[in-house]
Order: structure tokens, then C-alpha cells, then sequence
């Protein structure tokens, strides 16, 4: 191997690694908070990706139909729940909430499509769209099992996987897409290497994202609450925060991960209906790697099965797959070795 | 008693098929330092978290008039509840200023306004000011008993339920943290003790339930519950006449 051929492989691992960054923060902000292992997480990708395609091919995206299934099932799920409880004066609030709110990016994406209009407009309008989809999804199934064991949520998780992807097949249709260049062109390192912009558009985006994800968790209130119910869901009720708010929004931050990866995809991989998953899958192992709690461990974790992924795939097409999952074994040896210690010495200062 | 801010009247609360409390009768006016003594499993923590809406609960639950059992946990905290659990819930991965700056969570305070609250309990505390950076899970016992009384404090409470302050604390923060109990009575604030120390409890209240087995055994005047001779065989140490 060539120094050129390393290089280009890196920045390619780069930027896929940055790919399964952005959706490692969002497993893991999931999971934190709900303590559920978020399988749908690489169906929005998907249903991002080619609700931006739609819009290129100036069809109305049938992500419409599906936010607003959604939303009506959520609505009536809350109505009921808020029937049952005789609160009938919060109704117009869960109205406005479950209802109005999802309806706004489809009357939006719906106002949008077969019209000539700036790229950046669909891009905003694809993401905007499927951005109600893991709360929605979340509301109608996982927050009735929010104290279930994590297996039965993970169970439940995978069910609504596969569930959605049957709902992709149906709305989207067996074919693949690819969507415009989001930017054109390359840039040449010193040393008279080219990258393509796209490539340095992943990274920056993964750099940016990250960086506001520190900033909202370390610097604001809102943030602390939801790493506050992440850590301790009766100390967060006693001070006033519902975890049931905390989880849509942890649901709606990883939808809106999930939309922008879908956007940063979708020009340099053809998508299909469940093209998702494997990504989702990937950053799940970024995301073990961080303990499915530590944010800049599951960043590391996801730069290493990038560049692992890529010099795998330069080396055996066919394996490169089975190497990125291997890495799961020994990163699991550790983990175990390394929560076991730590267990200890919670049990300890607990009381 | 119609003034009352809380009225806690014939109330039930089970674990499944198993009744803890069997129509628990107890009462707080504004201003009260109210004490529940008992022994182990009597009930009275799982009478707070009735009170709290950590349990569901059947009977009577009033907080100045209004009927807490539609609210839920933290709708009751926006109401002005608080309670400081036996188990101290705090958040260990989280520094010393957060936890408190969370305590205030449903205040939805202001910056400046947040600012000023954080500091008076940094005033009442200096122990936290001092260690305001440190990991909430990395303080000593004493230490976390005053987190989580300075978290509880952050949220300006118009009633605070202490379960048990004085667990595994030495003598002298004991009677440090029921000054500051006390201290908040004068500042307006009500307050259900419970302990499990029946003389610490006693000497700071105003009035004392005796809780036995989910029921109530004795009530009355902290003063004159802490001359009862039931009370001083079973939980003063027998019949010594030391004060
Ligand atoms: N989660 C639970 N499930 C079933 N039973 C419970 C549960 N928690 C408490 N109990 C039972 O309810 C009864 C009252 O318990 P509670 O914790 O309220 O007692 P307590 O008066 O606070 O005791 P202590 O002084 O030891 O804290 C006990 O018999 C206990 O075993
Ligand atoms: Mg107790």
C-alpha cells in the first residue's frame, strides 16, 4: 500500500466514520435516556435520504402519508391515556402537541414539492419531515414499556424496525435512490492530494454537530436534565422534570441526527428503503464502544470503525463487514472486564 | 382542621396485594415542623411517597384545599412539594452545581434569579461552595445529605418532606442540618420530619405521630409525646430521666 492509497482511504474512513459519529451521538442519547437501544434509528435515515429524492424527482414525498399515520395513532394514544386519567383539560394541549406540531412539516414538505426551488429548501423540508417520525414511533409504542427491562425495550425496538421498514417498502418502493451533489468539487492538500468536498462536508458537519451536542449537554439546563434522567429517572421527577418529555425530546434530537445523515448519504450511496439499518448498525458498534453512555468514546469509537471499515474494504470487499462486527468481540472483553469494576465501586458510595 | 396545608386523611397505599398503610391520618398547618417516628417498615416511608405521588394512594390527599391525587409527581413539585428521599436520588455523574441548579428545574427560573437562589444555599452550605465542581457521587456521606438538602432548597418548597436527615450522619451535622430545619420554619417553609431517631425528631418538632405497622399509635404535642411513657420505653431508650 501506497501513501496515496492510505490517504485515500482515510479520508474515506473519515468520513464515514463521521457518518456513524453523528448516529452513534444519537443511539446513545436514546438509550441514555430511555435506556432504549434505538433500532428504527437507521429506517429515518433511510426515509430521509429518499424523501429528498422525491423532491428531486419533484413528486410529493410519501413520507407525508406516513408522519400523519403516525401522528393520528400518537394523537389517539394520548387522548386515551388522557381520557382515562379524567384530564380532560390537558387535551387541547396534547391536540396541539401530537396533532398540529407533526402536521407543520407536512404542510410545509406538501407546499414544497414539484416546484423548482433552492436546493437548500428540500434539504431543510426532507429533514423537517421525518424529524416527528422516532417521537411519534416512540409515543405510540415504547413510552406505554417505559419501564419495561431493556430487553423488552430492545425487543420492542427491533419490532418497530421492522415494522417501519415494511412501511418503507410500501411507501417508497423497491428502487433505489441517490440524490444531487450537495457540493461539488475537490480540495488539494499540501502535497498535491485531492479530497472531494463531500467527503470534507461529512467531517465538518460531524465536527459542528458534535461540538452544539457538547454545548447543549455540558452548558444549558435542558441538557443537564436530560443527562439528569439518564442518570437518575426518580432524583429527575423530584426535581420536576418528566422523563416522559426528556425521552420525545432525546426522540427528536435523534430523528433530527437522523435526517441530517440521511441528506449526507444519500449523494454518495444509493438508498433503499432499509439502506439504513446497516448504518445504524455500525454506529451501534461505535456506540457500544462508548458503553452506550459516554458521548467522545462513542465519537472515537465511530473514527475507528470508519477507517477500520475503509482499510478493510481495500483489503477484502467481502469481509470488510465481518471485520467492523468483530471488532465488537474484544471491545466487549474490555467493557465487561472494565463495568465489573466499576460496579464495585458504586456499590459502595450508593446509600 | 380546614387551615391545614396538608391534610393527609384515612390514606392506603399498597405494593400490589400488600397494604403498607392502613388509613394513615396526619396533618401539617403552615409553619409546622411535624415529626412521624416509627420503626423499621412502619410505613413512613411509603407514607411520604404517597404524599409525593411516588405511589398511587387511596383517602384523603389535600395540599391548601386542592386534591393532589390528579397531579402527578411534578405537577405536585410546581405546587411547592418536596421531598428529600431516604434514598438522597441524586445525580453522581453530575457536579455538585448542576444537582442544585436542577433542584430548581420547575421553577423555570431566570438566569439572575437562578444565580441569587444558588447563592444563598451556597451560604447556608459553604461545604458545597467549596466543592462546587466535584461529582456529586464523589462526596462524603454528610456532604450528599446537604446536596440533597440544598437541592431541595433550590426549588423554594412550601412544604419539605425529609425522610430520615439524619442516617448515618455524625451527632454534629445531625443537629447542624435540624438547625437549618429549623431555621427554614422561621422563613416560612412547613415541614413533615420523618426519623427514625424519635429524640432528635421530638426536641425540633412542634407536633409527632407515632407510627406503628402502617398505623397511627400515638399523636400529640412533640413535647407531650416525648413524655409519654409508651413513647419514652420504645423509643427514648427506656425510662432514664436524662432531661
Ligand atoms: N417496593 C416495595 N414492595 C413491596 N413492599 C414494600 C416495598 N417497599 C416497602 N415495602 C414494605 O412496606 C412496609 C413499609 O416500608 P417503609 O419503607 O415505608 O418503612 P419505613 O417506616 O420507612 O422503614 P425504615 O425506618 O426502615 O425506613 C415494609 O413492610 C416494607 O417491607
Ligand atoms: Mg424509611
Amino acid at each position: 500500500m501506497t501513501w496515496e492509497v492510505a490517504l485515500i482511504l482515510s479520508a474515506d474512513g473519515l468520513a464515514n466514520g463521521a457518518v456513524y459519529l453523528l448516529a452513534g451521538l444519537g443511539l446513545v442519547l436514546v438509550f441514555s435516556v430511555t435506556r432504549v437501544v434505538f433500532v428504527p434509528f437507521g429506517d429515518v435515515i433511510a426515509f430521509s435520504a429518499l424523501t429528498l429524492a422525491a423532491f428531486e424527482a419533484g413528486r410529493t414525498p410519501p413520507t407525508i402519508g406516513l408522519v400523519l399515520t403516525l401522528a393520528l395513532l400518537a394523537l389517539a394514544a394520548e387522548l386515551w391515556r388522557l381520557a382515562r386519567r379524567r384530564e380532560f383539560a390537558r387535551m387541547p394541549r396534547a391536540l396541539l402537541l401530537w396533532g398540529l406540531l407533526p402536521a407543520l412539516p407536512c404542510v410545509f414538505a406538501w407546499a414544497v414539492a414539484g416546484r423548482t426551488l433552492p436546493a437548500v429548501v428540500t434539504i431543510v423540508a426532507s429533514i423537517a419531515l421525518v424529524v416527528p417520525i422516532a417521537p411519534l414511533i416512540a409515543r405510540v409504542a415504547l413510552q406505554p414499556i417505559a419501564d419495561a427491562s431493556v430487553l423488552v425495550l430492545l425487543i420492542a425496538s427491533l419490532a418497530l424496525h421492522f415494522l417501519l421498514s415494511g412501511l418503507g417498502l410500501l411507501f417508497f418502493g423497491p428502487e433505489g435512490f441517490r440524490t444531487e451533489p450537495l457540493v461539488g468539487g475537490a480540495l488539494t492538500l499540501p502535497g498535491g492530494f485531492p479530497v472531494s468536498a463531500q467527503t470534507l462536508l461529512m467531517i465538518a458537519a460531524a465536527i459542528v454537530l458534535s461540538g452544539l451536542f457538547y454545548l447543549l449537554f455540558e452548558r444549558t439546563l435542558h441538557g443537564k436534565a436530560l443527562r439528569a434522567t439518564a442518570i437518575n429517572r426518580v432524583g429527575a421527577r423530584l426535581v420536576g422534570i418528566r422523563p416522559a418529555r426528556t425521552a420525545a425530546l432525546a426522540y427528536g434530537g435523534a430523528s433530527l441526527l437522523a435526517g441530517l445523515i440521511g441528506v449526507l448519504v444519500a449523494p454518495v450511496t444509493t438508498m433503499y428503503y432499509d439502506s439504513g439499518f446497516i448504518i445504524g448498525l455500525k454506529a451501534f458498534v461505535a456506540a457500544i464502544i462508548g458503553g452506550l453512555s459516554s458521548y467522545p468514546l462513542t465519537a472515537a469509537g465511530a473514527l475507528a470503525v470508519g477507517l477500520v471499515e475503509s482499510f478493510a474494504s481495500f483489503w477484502s470487499g467481502a469481509l470488510k463487514d465481518v471485520i467492523v462486527f468483530g471488532m465488537l468481540i474484544p471491545v466487549l472483553l474490555l467493557r465487561s472486564l472494565l463495568v465489573a469494576r466499576v460496579e464495585d465501586e458504586e456499590e459502595e458510595i450508593d446509600g | 382542621m380546614s387551615t391545614a396545608l396538608l391534610e393527609i386523611g384515612g390514606l392506603h397505599v399498597s405494593y400490589g396485594r400488600v397494604e403498607a398503610v392502613h388509613g394513615v391520618s396526619v396533618a401539617l398547618l403552615p409553619r409546622q415542623i411535624v415529626s412521624v417516628i416509627g420503626p423499621n417498615g412502619a410505613g413512613k416511608t411509603t407514607l411520604l411517597a404517597a404524599a409525593m405521588g411516588l405511589l398511587p394512594s387511596l383517602g384523603t390527599l389535600r395540599f391548601e384545599g386542592e386534591d393532589l391525587h390528579g397531579l402527578d409527581v411534578e405537577a405536585r413539585v410546581e405546587r411547592g412539594l418536596c421531598l428529600v428521599p431516604e434514598r438522597r436520588e441524586l445525580f453522581g455523574e453530575l457536579s455538585v452545581q448542576d444537582n442544585l441548579q436542577l433542584g430548581a428545574y420547575a421553577g423555570r427560573l431566570r438566569r439572575d434569579a437562578l444565580r441569587r437562589r444558588l447563592d444563598s444555599v451556597y451560604q447556608r452550605f459553604p461545604r458545597l461552595a467549596e466543592r462546587r465542581a466535584q461529582r456529586a457521587s464523589t462526596l462524603s456521606g454528610g456532604e450528599r445529605q446537604m446536596l440533597t438538602l440544598g437541592r431541595a432548597l433550590m426549588s423554594a418548597p412550601r412544604l419539605l418532606m425529609l425522610d430520615e436527615p439524619s442516617l448515618g450522619l455524625a451527632p454534629l451535622i445531625v443537629s447542624e442540618i435540624l438547625a437549618i430545619v429549623r431555621g427554614l420554619r422561621d422563613d416560612g417553609v412547613a415541614i413533615l420530619l420523618v426519623e427514625q431517631n424519635a429524640r432528635i425528631a421530638l426536641e425540633s418538632s412542634d407536633y409527632g405521630y407515632v407510627l406503628e405497622t402502617g398505623e397511627i399509635a400515638l399523636a400529640g404535642e412533640s413535647a407531650a409525646l416525648a413524655g409519654d411513657p409508651r413513647v419514652r420505653a420504645t423509643y427514648l431508650g427506656g425510662g432514664t430521666d436524662d432531661e
